[in-house]
């Protein structure tokens, strides 16, 4: 990117100067740059006339936002009802155990963010893993290793051997 | 995404009356040959996690490959979620109505030659009764549709939500034009009171009696006032409202401004969780094109009445299901609920007047509008009138969603439209109305699903997550997971909730895990009537209640925890052991290999043996064995 904060310029356009648009800001700052970095927040909370200190009350309270980057690939566990009852909780626990992080955790390569989520609604597929946006159903250890696997050889700064084996 | 509908097919042009209105239904309908052939395929996320994108893509494909041997081109439709996610992905083709299930891309050739070509039905894609073993040709006659009432859903799964001019085919705005011309603010107010109407949201509130209250409000201050939409399904086991935002998010934006108009309102917001991008997509499309035809914004048909909506985005907090937390979070600050005091009728969004209804009460609107408040007081039962949909999840055959009139008995719900049990067994127990909720044993299968019935059980409506457990579900860990589940979503503003949660899901873990006591069960009883009488909100006066109903109805599973240290459900870790059958195995070694300890042995094609002390019961060496040899004792 040419300029960095040339996509904060532009967003920051599209809302009105007043505190009730900081979340709608900060989703998407978000969704540009993955996760919302000091320099973001203290021009979201100038341009909205939220102290930056308020604006980080809004940003710890609400679970979608991040404050540190992300890893290149996402997985996020389902725990809603269904999912639990069908072994989500497993799925969260081995993956924890395989990528030796916990929920909400990064690996140290920044290959893969691991997270839990209640409820995507999709209960009928349960359990449901989301690796990258994409739903997997009646999700599996073997399958997950196996779609890691892939999202790490196709990844452009590939890194060396099994997902963080 | 197939969005090419997403463009009207045609010069949008501004609608100035009811007329006007008809004579574009009709024009539309005119284009329209009721027999030409359409391939329906849904794009409910359950089908599109099934891959049903990938299936709309190869009949696409299929269709231009095939050089039209077909007499006509079909059309190929994309849909909403036509709820029996469990047989996904679906497609069904018009205008015979056959059904297809599980369908994959490669079945897209026989699809274009074999039905559409030459009308022949293709066995192997027919859906197939369990309990007769017969397979249904047409959708209407499969139980899991034949013993439902789609009313709100009904037009999901037949319009391409991305595309107004199907909806309006279909009846779309037609309550609205109806009030616009026709009925005064007043009588839209009366015809919902009549109707009986309440909340879909959870708690029931007569959404007549809401809106009158409202109106006395206004009277007293003014306005403005403003109507908001709660599409903050946070219920975790809940897809109702998702699937009518994405599948139908017309009919939600006209009862919005069906309510608008009657309390006079100029601004609407829409709340929506961020985990349903798909329903944030169609409802944006579906306000663009009811903007472009003059439903919506200023000066709505030539009215007069002008009303505009707005989309706020959930962040993630379960808690801004709450009325007074979503409004201080479409204030833009934390989500934190403020006690009642005063009603958020009277004082919601900036301390205006405010109606909040749910995603699937605002959908109702417009069929009361429509049919009449009378016509709809004599769906389902007095006190609970209407239709609710259920999403029906967990241990059952037919997984999906269902709409069926207040009032029927649960084993309809759970036996007759979701074919009961996999395997057959009764179901050891149905939770309703998710953490708010409570679990319904087998005992009370005839229990009438409505309001006042479900809540005399001790569990409660809800927003229709219905959860069927079996026994290898266990009550305790249920419970260990409702409160888990709220002490993290719990915004830590009032002590009952923040501390009180906390201590009851020890007291669990202490039975998971074997140090329980019979004096534990009594102080979760106490613990929990603080809590009901002491959290500020909803959400933390009714945390207890999975807890409660499962004591009450599963006594004896609890004092199994405590008293023997037992799990009968062969759930909680600590109280069970991973053991091989050997009649079973085959020595193939694919658990000894997958087991991350390393406490799985023996030689090749001789049975195993698991070291109880190193496992950690994971459960991959169950997932991973081909031959049921795997048992938990």
């Amino acid at each position: 990117m040419a300029d960095p904060t040339q996509y904060i310029d532009d967003l920051l356009d599209q809302y009105p100067p007043k505190p009730e648009y900081l979340i709608g800001l900060l989703q998407d700052i978000q969704e540009h740059q993955g996760h919302i970095s000091y320099d973001s927040m203290l021009l979201a909370s100038e341009h909205t006339k939220v102290p930056l200190t308020q604006a980080y009350s809004v940003a710890t309270f609400y679970q979608s936002f991040r404050l540190d980057p992300p890893g290149e690939h996402e997985i996020k566990v389902c725990l809603g009802t269904a999912c639990h009852l069908n072994g989500g909780q497993q799925l969260v626990d081995g993956l924890s155990r395989k990528l030796k992080i916990e929920p909400g955790e990064t690996t140290e390569d920044m290959m893969f963010t691991l997270s839990t989520v209640n409820c995507v609604g999709a209960c009928a597929i349960a359990p449901v893993a989301v690796v990258d946006e994409k739903y997997h159903p009646g999700a599996s250890m073997r399958k997950l290793e196996k779609e890691m696997k892939k999202v790490t050889e196709l990844s452009p700064d590939k890194i060396k051997g099994e997902p963080n084996a | 995404m197939h969005n090419q509908s997403a463009a009207l097919q045609h010069d949008p042009w501004r609608l100035e009356s009811l007329d006007d209105l008809n004579k574009l239904k009709e024009q539309l309908e005119q284009k329209i040959d009721p027999d030409h052939p359409e391939i329906v395929v849904c794009h409910g996320t359950g089908c599109l996690a099934n891959g049903s994108e990938a299936v709309s893509d190869a009949i696409q494909t299929a269709l231009s490959d095939s050089g039209i041997k077909a007499k006509v081109i079909p059309g190929i439709k994309t849909t909403g979620c036509q709820g029996f996610c469990s047989r996904g992905p679906l497609v069904l083709i018009r205008p015979q109505g056959i059904f297809y299930q599980r369908v994959k891309p490669k079945d897209a050739g026989d699809i274009i030659e074999k039905t559409v070509a030459q009308g022949e039905i293709i066995d192997r894609l027919l859906y197939k009764d369990p309990q007769s073993g017969e397979k249904i040709v047409h959708e209407e006659d499969i139980p899991f549709y034949k013993l439902q009432d789609r009313k709100v859903l009904h037009n999901i799964g037949k319009i391409d939500p991305t595309n107004i001019d199907d909806s309006i085919i279909a009846g779309g705005y037609q309550a609205l034009a109806k009030a616009l011309t026709t009925m005064t603010p007043e009588k839209v107010v009366k015809e919902v009171e009549i109707s009986g109407l309440r909340g879909r949201g959870g708690a029931g509130f007569p959404a007549g009696r809401k809106w009158r209250s409202a109106l006395q409000a206004i009277e007293k201050k003014g306005r403005p006032v403003y109507v908001v939409v709660n599409g903050d399904e946070g219920d975790p086991g809940a897809f109702m409202d998702r699937t009518i935002m994405e599948g139908d998010p017309h009919a939600v934006l006209e009862g919005l401004i069906l309510g608008a108009y009657a309390l006079g309102a100029e601004q609407g917001f829409l709340y929506v969780r961020a985990e349903y991008p798909l329903a944030i997509k169609h409802l944006t499309i579906a306000m663009e094109q009811a903007r472009a035809y003059g439903l919506l914004g200023e000066n709505i048909l030539n009215s007069g009445f002008s009303f505009d909506v707005r989309i706020n985005r959930g962040a993630g907090a379960f808690v801004c299901g709450e009325s007074t937390a979503l409004f201080t979070s479409i204030e833009g600050k934390p989500g934190n609920p403020k006690p009642k005091y005063v009603r958020s009728v009277e004082e919601g969004l900036w301390g205006r007047p405010t109606v909040l209804n749910n995603v699937e009460t605002w959908a109702n609107i417009p069929l009361i509008i429509d049919k009449g408040g009378e016509w709809y007081n004599k769906i389902g039962v007095s006190h609970s009138t209407g239709t609710k949909v259920f999403s029906l999840v967990g241990k059952v055959n037919n997984v999906g969603l269902v709409e069926v009139p207040m009032g029927l008995p649960l084993s309809d719900i759970v036996e007759k439209i979701g074919g009961g049990v996999p395997g057959g067994a009764p179901f050891k127990a149905v939770q309703t109305g998710g953490p708010s909720g409570g679990c319904i044993p087998h005992s009370l299968k005839d229990t009438a699903v409505d309001f006042d019935s479900l809540t005399k059980a001790g569990s409660m409506m809800g927003s229709g997550a219905m959860i069927v457990m079996d026994d290898t579900d266990c009550v305790v860990d249920l419970g260990r997971y409702f409160l888990r589940f709220l002490e993290e979503e719990s915004c830590g503003k009032c002590m009952p909730c923040r501390f009180g949660l906390s201590r009851m899901r020890e007291i669990l873990d202490g039975f998971s895990e074997g140090r329980g006591t019979q004096a534990d069960i009594d102080d979760l009883l106490s613990l929990s009537e603080a809590i009901q009488d002491g959290a500020l909100c909803a959400l933390g006066s009714s945390a207890p209640n999975p807890v409660l109903t499962t004591i009450r109805y599963f006594k004896e599973e609890y004092l199994a925890h405590v008293e023997s240290q037992k799990c009968p459900a062969g759930v909680c870790k600590d109280l069970i052991t991973f053991q091989i059958d050997p009649d079973n195995c085959t020595g193939c070694t694919s658990c000894a290999r997958k087991c991350p300890t390393g406490c799985i042995s023996g030689d090749k094609k001789e049975p195993h043996t698991i070291n109880a002390d190193e496992c950690i019961r994971c459960g991959i060496c169950r997932e991973s064995c081909k031959f049921d040899a795997i048992r938990v004792i």
